[in-house]
């Protein structure tokens, strides 16, 4: 796989690769090495941490226990099975269910906080994005103490079970949510304020100016944020294991198959078919995305709303109604790993906190939690950040870079299950020298990086994107490497941004459990992996009190990341423009 | 100014993908020339100084610095400054910092960096701006740090992709002055890219008149404005009556039913063909003009449009051609003669003002 990329390196850029005697060969200088080694690099790091395990988990699809090629038999097995097809209807069915739920509530919420003149705007903006600092497992956790059998709020199901579909939408809705309000929002706030002023000295009503100017401006999001929802609630893994019951979907088969039945080739399979709603969620998304900027313009003005009492007051009561939901998600969960026994015994102990008694790893799986999340957040920022630096702003070597965009944006359209599961085929593989790694923490490490890879280079391309594309230029004629220049001028510039994209690999390092379920040993348990083994050995306080400590560090880092940001702004206002 | 070509560029072609945005382009400058790059936009003016800087090599041709083949040489081993048009300062450094950037990386020490980022602040009038940062200047001051953080590295070949079009008007002609005068005060070669002729009449020593990737035109100011070689040239820079005629042989177009002497006349033209005859609106001639006079033309004051210092009239001609032509009138020529819209006057097209081509050109907003 390396020569390959050397190879594309050899081309001169921006040349047709037709043999002409006259045509110039550009000299390779020192520091052109040095990027293209760099970007190599980067390029082989992708290679071994998405490419290669992708592969072996494909080709494992194919094969029966002994590894010979079996064409689709696996597959055929998998969809006669109806124990195992009846878990592709129950994901569809949850999911479409839970994306339209989710996807309403959180345009509401959106069209709240952007076109109402409600109060509390960042207080609600700031509860809603709750439930990203939780592990999917912990919202299900929380349901469970409040619907299930000994729950407070049984009642309101009016004798239904809250084990199955009831608990697994109610969990997504709550763990997705942030995620599409945050793409609605976006979108909403694009939105051009001079179309309104037409449509009102036009005559149209607030009902015709809804239909005819809010919902084609953000149309675009809206359906985007639908495929989002839709993807991350079908590759959710903690929700349904936890509240599930004997309701099976795809992402707990994957689970069943490898840990409970040792299943790796059916395994495969159910991870396969998983990939297919998140490549074509993904596609769809790319698509999408071109086309919302298209409709921006340099000279929107943005839209003001004007306060309107009723409105208002509605609006207020729609997202106090939401914020209390997930406050009480969360207000549950902790006071649940705070007594000693609910329902039955309220008295307030930290005994659910002595990890050391439970399942899971004990305060150690925290640590490591801590450890592999600082070192994702670090390792990860530095990789991803100069990998999007050298993609965007380097000259030359056109194959090489089209090459590292693409693999940077494959690792969104992989759930994590099929991430993990493809981690143990290709680690595990005897003849692999990499091989060593597995069962460590740097492989937990490498997997959460390229987990969350494509969204943090986004990040780091839309930053780069912003500054002056001259810099390396003037940086040569003045006789200054492009590293030196990178390091004086382009990474301060990009503090924010680089800011950003560690807190958003540490947040999802503490709180994933999908990939790393599958690649964590005894030494190396994780706190996410050690609320989900003691939810499953039925401590769901100790669980809780766990999932409590991530909220607690995910929200910690949150915290620290805003005061770095702020501080980071008033040094630096200085020089950057408002 | 030394007589011997300091950059050579042969035969550069470039190319992208089937696009061939130069073509075969060739041209010399001399050491402490100031050249000016000049067409519309995406004649490939800007690629042409890209490729002299090694910042977008060229597919062939070559490019020669002061005697050094630097073709193929990336642009971190040639030897050039560049002021681009965003003049692309680091907005994380002082303006201090950013001239110094170059001398830094060189081990100069400290002393003389300072000495000398002092020196060239001085000299653009920014002494006591160098601890503020870019976006704390003005447009014009920015682009005064750039050209000073491009010049203190005493490169041999100054380059400046339209370092005014970012600014006001009124900063840009005092910027044109000063770095002129800058320009001539270090004698340094240098290559500015514009679209504004008025830019390129005012500072170039010459001008290469670019469209389509080719050189249409290579010449002193004074040369491509008077003496344009193709009707491009001519409607590029300046204004331009396009009138079409006949050549009428003998140093002799036809212009209706009038014939006009033409210095540069119709040689080659076989009488009878077709012709452009161009002459600028200021060209024509009106105090002590009669029918008498050489090349006199019969006109009505069709239209009187007041421009501020001028005005432009168009001047319908008296025969059955019914020409239009442009003429620029003085304020004073105007109260003089009491011109007004309607009247009758007899103007007269210098022969040696009128250009003559053999092609026949359609100008957008042609009168007719």
């Amino acid at each position: 796989m390396v020569p390959n990329v050397a190879l594309a390196a050899e081309t001169t850029p921006d040349q047709a690769p037709v043999p002409d005697a006259r045509a110039v060969r550009l000299k390779v200088g020192n520091e052109d090495w040095i990027m293209r080694g760099v970007l190599a690099a980067i390029g082989l790091y992708l290679i071994v941490a998405i490419v290669l395990p992708l592969y072996a988990l494909l080709s494992k699809g194919f094969q029966d226990r002994d590894g010979n090629f079996t064409g689709l038999d696996n597959f055929t097995e998998f969809f006669t099975t109806p124990a195992l097809s009846q878990s592709v209807a129950n994901s569809l069915t949850v999911s479409l269910i839970s994306t339209v739920i989710v996807v309403s509530l959180a345009f509401v919420y959106a069209y709240a906080l952007t076109r109402s003149c409600m109060a509390f705007k960042s207080l609600f903006k700031g509860i809603a994005l709750i439930p990203i600092l939780m592990p999917s497992l912990l919202p299900a956790i929380s349901l469970i103490f409040m619907f299930g059998k000994q729950g407070f709020l049984t009642f309101l199901l009016f004798g239904n079970e809250i084990y199955g579909p009831i608990g697994i939408v109610m969990g997504e809705v709550i763990f997705v949510f942030p995620h599409v309000l945050m793409i609605i929002l976006i979108a909403m706030s694009m939105s051009d304020g001079r179309l309104y002023e037409a449509a009102q000295s036009l005559g149209a009503g607030p009902v015709r100016t809804f239909f005819t100017v809010t919902l084609p401006g953000i149309r675009y999001g809206l359906v985007s944020s639908g495929f989002v929802a839709f993807t991350l609630i079908i590759t959710d893994f903690g929700v349904p294991k936890v509240i599930g019951g004997q309701y099976n979907v795809l992402a707990t088969d994957v689970y069943k198959q490898v840990i409970g039945r040792q299943d790796f080739e059916m395994g495969a399979v159910v991870s396969m078919v998983l990939l297919v709603p998140a490549i074509i969620a993904f596609a769809a998304d790319r698509i999408l995305q071109r086309k919302q900027v298209a409709i921006l313009t340099a000279r929107s003005v943005p839209y003001a709303p004007k306060p309107s009492p009723r409105f208002d007051a509605i609006m207020t009561a729609f997202c106090g109604l939401v914020g209390i939901v997930i406050v009480g998600i969360l207000g549950v969960a902790m006071f649940a790993s705070v007594v000693k026994f609910w329902p039955y015994n309220l008295s307030l102990t930290f005994a659910n906190y002595d990890f050391s008694l439970r399942d899971g790893g004990g305060w150690d799986a925290y640590f490591n939690s801590v450890r592999m999340a600082s070192w994702t957040a670090v390792i990860g920022t530095c990789i991803i950040f100069t990998g999007a630096y050298l993609v965007e702003k380097s000259k030359g070597f056109v194959a090489g870079r089209a090459i590292i965009q693409f693999l940077a944006m494959m690792p969104m359209a992989v759930p994590g299950l099929s991430l993990g599961l493809a981690y143990i085929f290709f680690f595990n593989d005897p003849n692999n020298p990499l091989g060593f790694l597995y069962h460590t923490l740097p492989i937990l490490v490498i997997c959460t990086i390229t987990h969350f890879y494509t969204v943090s280079h986004l990040t780091a391309i839309t930053a780069l994107k912003q500054i002056d594309g001259e810099f390396e230029s003037v940086s040569a004629s003045l006789k200054v490497p492009f590293y030196k220049t990178f390091w004086r001028v382009t990474v301060p510039i990009c503090v924010p941004a680089i800011l950003d994209i560690s807190m958003y690999l540490f947040v999802n390092a503490m709180t994933t459990v999908s990939a790393v379920v599958f690649l964590y040993s005894p030494d190396t348990a994780l706190a996410s992996v050690a609320v989900l083994n003691m939810d499953d050995a039925g401590e769901q306080a100790s669980a809780a009190a766990m999932g409590m400590m991530i909220v607690l560090t995910a929200g910690g880092a949150r915290l620290l990341h805003a005061l770095l940001t702020r501080g980071l702004a008033r040094r630096t206002q200085a020089w950057r423009k408002r | 100014m030394a007589d011997a070509a300091y950059l050579k560029v042969e035969n550069l072609t470039k190319k992208f993908g089937d696009f061939t945005a130069l073509k075969d382009i060739s041209l010399e400058v001399l050491e402490g020339e100031f050249i000016c790059f000049l067409g519309p936009s995406g004649c490939g003016k800007t690629t042409l100084l890209r490729a002299i800087a090694g910042l977008d090599i060229q597919t062939h041709g070559r490019v020669e610095q002061g005697g050094r083949d630097i073709s193929g040489l990336p642009p971190l081993e040639r030897d050039f400054g560049i002021v681009f048009q965003s003049y692309a300062l680091f907005p994380n450094l002082t303006v201090y910092k950013n001239v110094a950037y170059g001398l830094e990386n060189r081990k100069t020490p400290k002393p003389e960096i300072q000495a000398r980022v002092r020196e060239l602040l001085e000299s653009v009038g920014l002494t006591d701006q160098e601890d503020k940062y870019p976006a704390q200047l003005s447009g014009g001051q920015q682009q005064r740090v750039a050209l000073s953080r491009a010049l203190a590295t005493k490169p041999g070949l100054l380059l400046l992709d339209e370092p005014l079009s970012a600014l006001d008007a009124k900063v840009r002609v005092r910027l044109r002055r000063e770095i002129k005068e800058l320009q001539l005060k270090l004698g340094i070669t240098t290559i500015m890219v514009t679209h504004d002729q008025e830019e390129a009449l005012t500072m170039a020593d010459r001008i290469v008149v670019m469209n389509e990737g080719v050189i249409e035109q290579i010449g002193t100011p004074q040369d491509i404005y008077s003496r344009p070689v193709n009707p491009f040239v001519a409607d590029f820079i300046g204004t331009m009556n396009f009138l079409t005629g006949a050549a009428a042989g003998n140093g002799r177009v036809r212009l209706g039913d009038i014939e006009l002497a033409a210095t540069d006349g119709p040689d080659g033209i076989k009488e009878g063909n077709a012709v452009t005859i161009c002459i600028r609106p200021e060209d024509v001639a009106t105090r002590g003009v009669t029918l008498d006079t050489a090349n006199a033309v019969q006109t009505v004051v069709e239209t009187l449009e007041f421009l501020g210092s001028f005005y432009r009239a168009t001047l319908r001609v008296q025969d059955s051609g019914k020409t239009a032509i442009r003429a620029d009138f003085s304020i004073n020529l105007v109260r003089d003669l009491d011109i007004s819209e309607g009247q009758e006057f007899t103007v007269a097209l210098p022969s040696d003002h009128i250009r003559v081509y053999g092609e026949i050109f359609a100008h957008a907003d042609d009168l007719t």
